[in-house]
């Protein structure tokens, strides 16, 4: 089962992707983004960065890049496809998800680790999951902040094409969690760390969207990353795994 | 780009037929005797283009003229026993240490103060950039990065315009490069309000056979430069900045900071290991301070001919640059290579898959000096070690301080003390919410930490952790740690605390420590009591890594840190760094298991001076700071490693601000796991008093937390290891708090409140 990873100038976290798949039981395939050709694999994954500096708008260049030109019409044609953050980022510019992707509303980067929901456990990445399960793995970005007009905010939400909700608490549960994480030395809120983020998503993404899939389920995007979430003793969970044993499922099924 | 006109060049020809000529060596911040010195060597005067050369890297910063005598005592107190697992010491870009299993590292810190003052995001941005470019330069892949803030008051108008900066431009940077940054420390005292420091480590692996070196040998061979373009910023930069104390009332100096591109430096270390992989690279030698003029002058005083180079070949964004700006021009993300006629292809193919520009602006020479052309013109013909090495060197003036006998004597003694369990609670709460000792992570979750997938821990445990070898888990672990207020006391005591505070922090991680980087923080060496200062403090760090049988590999030295007359605390910001079998067996600074046993390792005395305790209940400094026994200090670490190894520790943090109360705190917040102390034991046998066992800060001391099943092994390891231990406390089943018997109840949710309130509360977090 040959995963593709694209790796453009400015890719950061192309080789933990790479990892990711190879702990999953794939084999990882390294995608050059100067080449048209996708060698034969049988999905792709963007993975995350600050491709050509972003110096433009995030994901703004790669969309052009040659690998592209053979990755879009693949990609509408049904081959599996996750875009993880910097991915999600050139996916939507790509127009292969709707929305768009604007610096986080704090204005600043952040790295955490984030409880997610999951909305649509029926795409080609989410299949190992069920719909509701809550998972924790690693939020880094500047601009996470997930945006789309009404209309299509409406459209996606109505299709169940979001994929993934960062789990944010209304004030009064969030409250009594911390609380209560106190009490029981649960350690719910990640410990020491003083969550800012309990109350309110952490970007600022309408409706608190983490990821969306297109209609077919076979393009998937988020601004988390699962390929940070696949060791134990390197990350916040294994939660991360399931996203490439699902694909490799998926592409067996297919 | 065409060449720039050059109004006028003043060549070799005109500096021998024009020997009158007044030049501008004052203004360059020469001496008179450094000048006469260079008419010497030259035997005429100087070129615009040499004397430029020469300022340059005659320049504190680069020369480390009024440093060097004493620096010469790591050196003399590296045995070689301590030399086995060096690779490459002092002088290279950076030193390499040998991990086991084939595996170098590389790691050094440096300085990017004064930039990071005048330009704080660029001035923070370029530090990193900098510091990642001297290890690529050893054949290196840098693997993470950390770094050391210090700042003035955090209520301090300015402290809001230079933090966001500098800590966005840390971020910025090394988050656009992939790299992990895996700790450092944020520190607030008034003496860096004028002059914050940004100390950057960045650290390397390679395997042993794939170290690289700056040098220029082999005659023909090409010089290439490749990376960005060469452009305006930071001319001047590293003499005009670095060398001068900042004049309150001086002009704005922001043209010569240097402005960073992170995308270009993350292309060119892919394309560098893509080079390395290649082996078409003969020597190589990055540009950073004093740029072209510091790499050509120092790969040909290391090869073994000379250098010809053409400057009218170097790409320019700029080119109304004259001459010596080119020389001097500091423009981020440029490398130099030496490669073989053979091999140039083969490396113009791999600069190019990477988009990166390459020039060959040079050759290496049967003759010996280092020469430079515009077109046909000679500008520069000088032997290079002349300019490289044997600049300057003086054995400035040193007077212990006037200040420091009255200082060390208004000691803590008569400071009132809180006597009963509400005051210590009191005292603990306010330490937690102190600036110095609160949560940062509203700084470090600005930074990418688990980027590379590598990370076994970060901050805030006491190290950070990063895996080397995907295969066997090999790793290692670093920290760096400096309290200047003990230097302030002791410069030479302050100095082997921080070592200490760094090898315990590696050990209580579990890795073995094995070299040493420092980043030496000083005042004006024109100022007798600093250069004291900084004398103690090398005398101290070089004897204190000798008993601990670790060798300084390469560090930095930063002067001229003060405003007007008033100079920083010393700040020996010293980094270690050990090594571990397999990181997957680390042990974190918190623990998680309810029913652990909780062990004090070490003992305590009443020892205040210098304390986080005079700081935030009395704003107190005075007395001598706590002291060191490295001796202890090595028995403590070997205890932790070995019961890192034998699995019989199961959390280990250590001893060090705040004393035994703030570290009982930190273990207890890390995971929200509280846990239950008695004290009388201790007090008993160190006959000291609740309130000294908790708040004194002796050195030598960690807590750790052992399973049931290991006690008794635990125990024996410590009583063979010859190390006081005893049973302080237990890890509590279901207990949301941190009791000490006897004196308070401490609920961990108000302790969490008030240790992480404070940072949002000051700098804005929504």
């Amino acid at each position: 089962m040959k995963i593709g990873v694209v790796t453009f100038p400015g890719s950061l976290d192309d080789h933990d992707a790479q990892r990711a798949v190879r702990v999953a039981g794939g084999e990882p395939v390294p995608l050059w983004h100067g080449d048209d050709s996708l060698r034969g694999v049988d999905a792709v994954v963007l993975p995350g960065g600050f491709s050509y500096g972003d110096y433009l708008r995030a994901g703004a260049i790669a969309r052009f890049a040659p690998v592209m030109t053979a990755l879009i019409p693949a990609a509408q044609g049904g081959l599996p496809v996750l875009g993880i953050c910097n991915g999600f980022q050139i996916l939507c510019e790509s127009h292969l998800l709707p929305g768009a992707m604007i610096q986080n509303d704090h204005r600043t980067f952040i790295c955490r680790d984030q409880r997610l929901r999951v909305e649509n456990a029926t795409t080609a990445w989410t299949s190992d999951f069920a719909k509701d399960d809550e998972i924790t793995i690693v939020l880094k970005n500047q601009d996470g902040q997930y945006v789309a007009d009404q209309h299509t905010l409406d459209e996606i939400e109505g299709e169940g094409r979001v994929a993934f909700r960062y789990v944010v608490e209304r004030r009064v549960a969030a409250r009594r969690l911390v609380d209560q994480s106190a009490a029981d030395g649960s350690g719910a809120l990640s410990g020491v760390r003083y969550d800012r983020f309990a109350t309110r998503n952490p970007n600022g993404s309408y409706r608190d969207i983490a990821g969306v899939t297109n209609a077919r389920g076979n393009v998937v995007g988020l601004m988390p990353h699962p390929e940070h979430a696949i060791e134990a003793g390197y990350g916040p969970s294994l939660d991360g795994l399931k996203f490439f044993t699902s694909v490799l499922k998926s592409v067996v099924n297919s | 780009m065409t060449s720039p006109a050059q109004p006028h060049i003043d060549t070799v020809g005109d500096a021998s037929t024009t020997p009158d000529t007044a030049q501008p060596w004052s203004e360059l911040g020469l001496k008179a005797d450094e000048y006469e010195r260079i008419r010497e060597i030259l035997g005429r005067r100087p070129t615009i283009a040499e004397l430029a050369m020469y300022s340059v890297m005659w320049s504190e910063h680069c020369s480390y003229k009024s440093s060097k005598v004493h620096l010469a005592q790591f050196s003399e107190n590296t045995t070689d026993e301590m030399n086995e697992k060096l690779l490459v010491g002092i002088g290279e870009n950076a030193g390499v240490v040998d991990i086991g299993d084939g595996w170098a590292v590389t790691f050094k810190v440096e300085s990017h103060n004064h930039p990071s003052y005048v330009e704080p995001y660029q001035g923070a941005a370029t530090g990193v950039g900098g510091i990642v470019r001297d290890i690529m330069s050893m054949g290196a892949r840098p693997i993470a990065v950390m770094d050391s803030l210090r700042f003035g008051a955090p209520d301090h108008p300015d402290t809001h315009r230079v933090l966001p900066g500098i800590v966005a431009g840390v971020g910025g940077y090394g988050n656009c490069l992939g790299l992990p940054n895996i700790g450092g420390e944020v520190i607030f005292d008034p003496c860096y309000q004028g002059n914050p420091l940004v100390n950057a480590l960045s650290v390397g692996k390679m395997r042993i056979e794939d170290i690289h070196l700056a040098k220029a040998s082999g005659v023909g061979n090409k010089v290439i430069l490749f990376g960005a373009k060469t452009g305006g910023d930071g001319i001047g930069g590293v003499s005009v900045l670095a060398s001068e104390t900042f004049d309150a009332d001086g002009p704005a100096k922001r043209p010569a900071v240097q402005v960073g591109d992170p995308f270009a430096e993350k292309v060119l270390i892919e394309c560098c290991l893509d080079l390395y992989a290649a082996h078409v690279v003969d020597g190589i030698q990055d540009l950073g301070g004093a740029g072209l003029s510091c790499a050509t002058s120092e790969l040909a005083s290391n090869g073994d001919g000379g250098m010809r180079v053409w400057l009218d070949r170097v790409p320019l964004r700029d080119n109304t640059l004259r001459v010596e700006e080119i020389l001097m021009s500091e423009s981020q993300e440029r490398m130099m290579a030496v490669v073989e006629p053979a091999r140039l292809e083969e490396f113009m193919a791999i600069t190019a898959r990477w988009n990166v520009e390459a020039t060959v602006v040079g050759e290496v020479t049967e003759g010996k000096n280092l020469e430079v052309f515009w077109g046909d013109e000679q500008i520069i013909d000088v032997p290079p070690r002349s300019v490289a090495h044997d600049g300057p060197v003086y054995h400035r003036p040193m007077q212990r301080p006037a200040y420091l006998d009255a200082l060390q004597a208004s000691v803590p003694d008569d400071l009132v003390r809180p006597t009963d369990g509400a005051g210590l609670r009191a005292a603990l709460l306010a330490l937690m919410a102190s600036p110095n000792l609160c949560d940062k992570s509203f700084i470090t979750d600005q930074y990418d930490r688990y980027v590379m997938g590598n990370t076994a821990l970060a901050m805030p445990d006491d190290s950070g952790v990063v895996r080397v070898d995907e295969e066997t888990g090999r790793g290692v672990a670093i920290s760096t740690d400096c309290n200047s207020r003990y230097a302030k006391l002791d410069p030479f005591a302050g100095a082997q605390l921080a070592l200490a505070e760094a090898y315990r922090n590696v050990c209580t991680a579990g890795a073995v420590p094995l070299a040493v980087s420092d980043c030496l923080n000083f005042g004006s060496p024109e100022d007798p009591a600093v250069m004291w200062q900084f004398a103690e403090a090398v005398r101290g760090l070089s004897q204190g890594c000798r008993t601990l049988g670790i060798p300084v590999t390469g560090g930095n030295v930063s002067l001229y840190n003060q405003t007007a007359d008033v100079a920083i605390h010393p700040t020996p910001l010293v980094a270690v760094l050990g090594v571990m079998d397999d990181v997957a067996r680390r042990t974190p600074s918190g623990w998680s298991l309810p029913g652990q046993a909780i062990y004090l390792l070490g003992t305590t005395a009443d020892e205040f001076g210098g304390s986080a305790w005079t700081q935030v209940a009395h704003d107190h400094l005075g007395g001598l700071p706590p002291k060191v026994d490295l001796d202890a200090e090595r028995r403590l670490g070997q205890i932790l490693v070995d019961a890192a190894r034998l699995g019989l520790v199961a959390a280990a943090h250590d001893l060090s601000d705040g004393g035994l109360a703030v570290a009982l705190a930190e273990a207890s917040l890390r995971n929200g796991v509280g846990a239950r102390i008695w004290l009388e034991q201790v007090c008993a046998r160190d006959g000291v008093d609740d309130f000294t066992l908790l708040f004194s800060e002796s050195a030598g001391r960690a807590i750790v937390a052992v399973p049931r099943s290991e006690q008794v092994r635990f125990a024996e390891l410590c009583v063979s290891g010859g190390l006081a231990h005893s049973e302080i406390g237990v890890v509590e089943d279901g207990a949301s708090t941190l009791e000490v018997q006897g004196q308070f109840v401490l609920p961990l949710a108000e302790l969490r409140k008030a240790h992480t309130s404070t940072l949002p509360a000051i700098f804005g977090a929504r």
